[in-house]
């Protein structure tokens, strides 16, 4: 006992999972459907996630050592920030494509905002909705025309499965559910995103309450005002960027209400906008405005629901009585 | 899953195996004994003994001082060697009076009592109140007073606390495991003030040999054993209230208020003690235990005793710790050092090579939402301990900050290690000295 004690403010155990853990979780989630884009999609594909990846790490460590911050990026956000961009990027995008979204994620989205935790939109999807904007064509080119990916049942026309549908053409279900289909590297195989998603549902990373009223709202909604035909909801549950969204994007900690109530509230109005986006908007597509539209509103649905606290009977204007 | 309990709270590592199987042993009082005059909730009580007199074990050293308060009485016979100031396991210096052991243990002969059916209230209560009990879990309100509510014939549950929610812990189990009859008594003693209240003896499921040792003792009809499910913190006055009665009750409400008395084990057989045997308070159990204790075990500790004494007792320290804690791992205190005397509320000395806390460093919130789902108070601790840092009154109250109860799992779970229960505590602790100066 000659060392002096340690003393600080209980409770003095602490559980063993840390930030870094769970970071690590998301990546073996998203890994099979990232591997499932690189069998899809080839080399090409492998190239982009390196890339994305790659920017993330490097932009969040080079502004870190500028700005004399402590470096953060051994707690794997970084990474996950760019596998998943990659993941919702056409194979066919050139390499400066995500190298930009990269920087723009971390960069504008995340670190200009105060870094890990401060952020108000997913990185991600902010910097896919950026580059949907800046490049419109090369970020909606499904072709997958440089030969390596003869393993595409259809290679002739560059129409997603989506755009197939709202055009009134035919779709192919079991392979939309399996993944041997168009899309972006990460999106394509619903059994396998779904597959992650529980694989983070079981080891209680994330819950269903997000994804179970996002998914159901959405197909709600499409039953009412899409068609009402099992199939086509089927198809536009396993089609685009939906599975990937719903169990990957909506359920990110930083950009979703931490309240319970707040977070069906969330996954409501996650699948309205969703349902919105898709059937009424100008593309197929409509995951990642739907849910960057939504992060938006989650300091309001926050204030909104928080919860009354142990025996504190009601809530009015915000005060408890 | 059909046990009673509440939503929320956490399962940690529960360490209970270190020191479950140790009988309680008997701990020789050493030669001097530090007697706190503020072992309990309320005024501190007045010492009636100078440097020079010779007190026996049990008598009176520090009487109540107002309703509020708890006498004080020796657990030796000695020599008073004068007052002392000494530090506190709380952290703050108080007022000690100082016993030098003779060693030959005289004792007071007590008044015990023929019958309990021979007692009126106001005997019972005044013994309670004389025999100077607290509540011995942790919080050291007066017993007497907790007894003593507004509008007795309201109560309709007298709860006894053995859920031991702490890991760690082990004191409880043995008392119920060895002294059933004794924790039996004492309930009946408190159901005698309230004839038309229901007694339960609420033991948590990881205890399943306690039940089998007190469920055959609970012949009365209003006596009944109530089982929860094993959980942090199910032993929490609120939980327990929530789990056994459904009733709820908030910060600024007392049990009474829902009808109940929530007692801890060791407090309730202390009133059986001092009711039926007219003893006063002068020892407890306490777990030694921790991977730095060389024998993890249970004693029966006078008090007054120097921790250090006790931490000899079980062998002394078979690796350096870094840690030592009075109490449990996530409620009690960290200490400075063992130059600590054990008072009324002592349940325990925890000894650890490693400090979790320090070993694990604060990151930035990910707002994962893990303390808002195992928050028992159900308020949302990540928020709640931003405003606290930033010294937001306002929203921290809008936030029902005053609603935590400062258990701890928030903090235990937070994947960033942020410490929120230690950044709410600080508001709440300004907020209630600002509440009481307003």
């Amino acid at each position: 006992m000659s060392d002096l004690l340690h003393v600080s403010s209980s409770p003095h155990v602490r559980s063993k999972i840390k930030t870094d853990t769970i970071m690590f979780m998301v990546l073996i989630a998203l890994l099979p459907s990232a591997c499932m884009g690189i069998y899809l999609f080839g080399i090409p594909a492998l190239t982009i996630i390196v890339i994305s990846i790659a920017a993330c790490v490097l932009t969040e460590y080079i502004y870190e050592f500028l700005m004399h911050k402590p470096i953060t990026i051994s707690d794997g956000s970084a990474m996950v920030t760019g596998l998943l961009l990659a993941m919702n990027l056409p194979a066919t995008v050139p390499w400066w494509v995500p190298l930009i979204g990269g920087v723009f994620a971390i960069l504008i989205v995340k670190q200009l905002f105060g870094g890990l935790g401060q952020n108000f939109m997913n990185p991600a999807l902010a910097a896919r909705c950026f580059l949907l904007i800046s490049f419109p064509a090369r970020m909606t080119d499904f072709s997958v025309g440089d030969g390596t990916a003869s393993r595409i049942v259809d290679t002739v026309s560059g129409a997603t499965p989506l755009a197939e549908l709202r055009a009134g053409g035919s779709y192919d279900l079991l392979s939309m559910f399996l993944g041997n289909t168009k899309g972006t590297i990460g999106e394509t195989s619903a059994v396998l995103l779904l597959l992650g998603g529980i694989f983070l549902v079981v080891i209680k990373v994330i819950d269903l309450r997000i994804p179970l009223t996002y998914l159901g709202t959405f197909t709600v909604f499409y039953l009412v005002f899409g068609s009402f035909d099992l199939g086509d909801v089927a198809a536009q549950l396993c089609g685009g960027g939906i599975m990937l969204g719903a169990w990957f994007m909506a359920t990110d900690y930083v950009t979703r209400p931490i309240t319970k109530k707040g977070q069906y509230v969330y996954g409501v109005i996650l699948g309205l906008m969703t349902g919105i986006f898709r059937m009424f908007g100008g593309s197929p597509e409509g995951v990642s405005f739907a849910i960057i539209f939504t992060n938006l509103l989650v300091p309001v649905i926050e204030r909104l629901t928080l919860p009354n606290a142990f025996g504190i009977v009601k809530r009015k204007g915000g005060k408890a009585s | 899953m059909g046990f009673l309990t509440f939503q929320g709270g956490i399962h940690p590592d529960d360490g209970k195996e270190l020191s479950k199987n140790q009988k309680i042993a008997t701990m020789e009082a050493g030669d001097k004994l530090y007697y706190s005059v503020a072992q309990h909730i309320g005024a501190p009580a007045i010492p009636v003994v100078a440097k020079g007199d010779y007190v026996m074990r049990g008598q009176l050293l520090a009487k109540a001082g107002g309703f509020v308060s708890a006498p004080v009485h020796a657990s030796v016979s000695g020599t008073v060697a004068g007052i002392q100031k000494m530090r506190m396991p709380g952290g703050g210096l108080t007022d000690c009076i100082v016993v030098e052991n003779d060693g030959e243990m005289k004792e007071l002969s007590y008044e015990g009592a023929s019958s309990l059916e021979d007692l009126s209230k106001e005997e019972i209560l005044s013994r309670i109140s004389n025999a100077g009990i607290v509540g011995m879990g942790g919080a050291g309100f007066p017993t007497h007073v907790k007894l003593s509510p507004k509008e007795p014939e309201k109560i309709e549950y007298i709860l006894v606390n053995g859920a031991e929610c702490e890991p760690y812990l082990t004191s409880d189990y043995r008392r119920m495991l060895e002294e059933p009859e004794r924790v039996v008594e004492g309930l009946r003693v408190v159901l005698k003030l309230f004839p038309k209240a229901k007694g339960y003896i609420c033991i948590e499921d990881n205890k399943k040999d306690c039940v089998k040792a007190i469920e055959p003792l609970c012949t009365d009809s209003n006596i009944e054993v109530r089982i929860l499910r094993t959980k942090y913190p199910q032993g929490a006055e609120r939980m327990l209230i929530h789990a056994t009665t459904g009733r709820r009750i908030n910060s600024s409400m007392l049990p009474a208020d829902v009808g109940c008395i929530v007692d801890n084990i060791d407090t309730i057989t202390a009133i059986g003690q001092a009711v039926l045997k007219g003893e006063p308070l002068m020892e407890r159990i306490m777990t030694i235990t921790g991977d730095a204790i060389s024998k993890p075990q249970n004693l029966l500790v006078p008090i007054g005793t120097l921790m250090g004494e006790v931490v000899d007792v079980a062998g002394g320290f078979k690796q350096d710790p870094e840690k030592i804690i009075a109490g449990g791992p996530m409620m009690g205190n960290a200490l400075f050092g063992l130059d600590v005397p054990v008072i009324k509320t002592s349940s325990a000395i925890l000894a650890f090579t490693k400090d979790e806390v320090s070993a694990s460093q604060p990151s930035a919130c990910i707002n994962c939402g893990r303390c808002v789902e195992d928050c028992p108070g159900r308020v949302v601790p990540a928020r709640l301990a931003t405003f606290a840092d930033r010294g937001d009154e306002e929203s921290f109250l809008k936030y029902d900050g005053m609603e935590c109860c400062e258990c701890g799992c928030c903090s235990y779970v937070c994947p960033a290690k942020r410490q929120l229960t230690q950044s709410i505590r600080s508001m709440r602790k300004i907020l209630l000295s600002k509440r009481k100066k307003g």
